[in-house]
């Protein structure tokens, strides 16, 4: 029973891992995203791959998206999205969410 | 400067309604002052281990390591908060009756202080973590400067404490009849919001479904970033933009800790004393 529940298990988290679908990225620098838009595709699960090229800490923060990601300096972060709608999504650089090069939007399609 | 003291503001108002909840709820529980101050230096300290270990963390578990550990912080304090409103529960009524005198204290009380200990050090800790970082962030980045950052940190931190002791002063004008309902009703709210928010986390880590992302829309009627949106987030867990899994999350721990509360409650008719 043990070792049918680990097997169970482990085929889940390899189902998941293989589900995963395409990566895109997202660069921080100067406190500035590049790109500010970013398209991504509707109804399957994606990977966001956040660089920040500054070397103090930032955070990728979506409310829509119920994302929040602390993302050290010189280190990049993975967060994974989906299945989403078709739509817009905002998101910000939480540390700096005033300044309108840390403000960016998701564009599902 | 402003933006410093309204993130310093957020994040200290979360850990401020905590601790004041938590302090109205133990009201009576001896040297429990003792116990919130500690628990408060505890979770700063942590915080300042954390966000300096925020690399090491965010690397853990092929890079969910993040999300693993807040909500593993959040996962430990719903049970603590359970275990209190449980506890209190059987004890409330005595507590109740000796508030006024805590000369007789119960002796269970001591196990009851380190629980003040750890759900104030915890919520600290989350909320402390991420403002260590941002004013790091912040002080060595911005135009703003080292100096004004700092200036609009301490100006957000007493705000946010000052909410805090507004709650906490209001709770203590709640006559004692109902005083004991009150508080357990508001912590049994936090530990459901909790609940949520780690559910939030781990389908951020792709281990749950989200069910339905988001479930429904209200940012437009009341956002997060008003005031009475970011008290209703901090005191019940509003989320404007919730996803299902969050929703179960929340209606799970309540019912189950409800229905323990309920369980415990010594019934029948009692002798006033
Ligand atoms: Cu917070």
């Amino acid at each position: 029973m043990k070792r049918l529940l680990a097997t169970a298990l482990l085929s889940f988290v390899a189902a998941t891992a293989f589900a995963a679908g395409d990566e895109f990225t997202l660069t921080i620098k100067d406190h500035a995203f590049e790109p500010k838009e970013i398209t991504l595709p509707a109804g399957k699960k994606v990977k966001l791959l956040v660089v920040n090229k500054d070397a103090t800490p930032a955070e990728f923060e979506s409310k829509p998206l119920g994302r929040e990601k602390v993302i050290p300096g010189k280190a990049s972060a993975t967060i994974n999205l989906g299945p989403l709608k078709p739509g817009r999504y905002a998101f910000v650089e939480e540390y700096h969410e005033n300044e309108a090069a840390a403000q960016g939007t998701i564009i599902v399609q | 400067m402003f933006a410093a003291a309204l993130i310093v503001f957020r994040e200290s108002l979360e850990a401020a309604l905590i601790i004041s909840i938590m302090a109205a709820a133990t009201r009576g529980i001896p040297a429990r002052a003792r116990w919130i101050v500690t628990g408060v230096l505890a979770g700063l300290a942590g915080a300042a281990v954390v966000a300096s270990s925020m690399e090491l963390i965010s690397n853990l578990a092929s890079g969910m390591g993040q999300e693993l550990f807040n909500a593993g912080i959040l996962t430990l304090a719903v049970g603590m908060l359970a275990w209190h409103n449980i506890w209190m529960s059987v004890h409330g009524r005595e507590m109740a009756a000796q508030a006024m005198n805590t000369a007789r204290a119960i002796n269970e009380g001591t196990r009851e202080q380190s629980v003040i200990f750890i759900v104030v050090a915890l919520a600290v800790l989350r909320e402390g973590s991420e403002t260590v970082l941002f004013l790091y962030s912040l002080a060595t980045s911005s135009a703003d400067g080292f100096r004004t950052t700092v200036n609009g940190g301490l100006g957000g931190l007493a705000a946010g404490a000052l909410v805090g002791g507004l709650l906490y002063a209001g709770l203590l004008r709640i006559p004692l009849r109902w005083f004991f309902s009150i508080t357990g009703v508001l912590v049994l709210l936090l530990a459901a919001s909790m609940a949520s928010q780690a559910a939030r986390f781990l389908i951020q880590a792709d281990l749950l479904p989200s069910l339905g992302a988001p479930l429904w829309d209200t940012s437009a009627v009341l956002s997060q970033t008003t005031a009475v949106g970011m008290l209703l987030h901090g005191l019940v867990g509003y989320d404007p933009q919730p996803a299902g899994m969050q929703i179960l999350f929340y209606v799970v721990v309540l019912v189950i800790i409800a229905s323990a509360m309920w369980w415990v409650t010594p019934r029948g008719p009692r002798k006033t004393r």
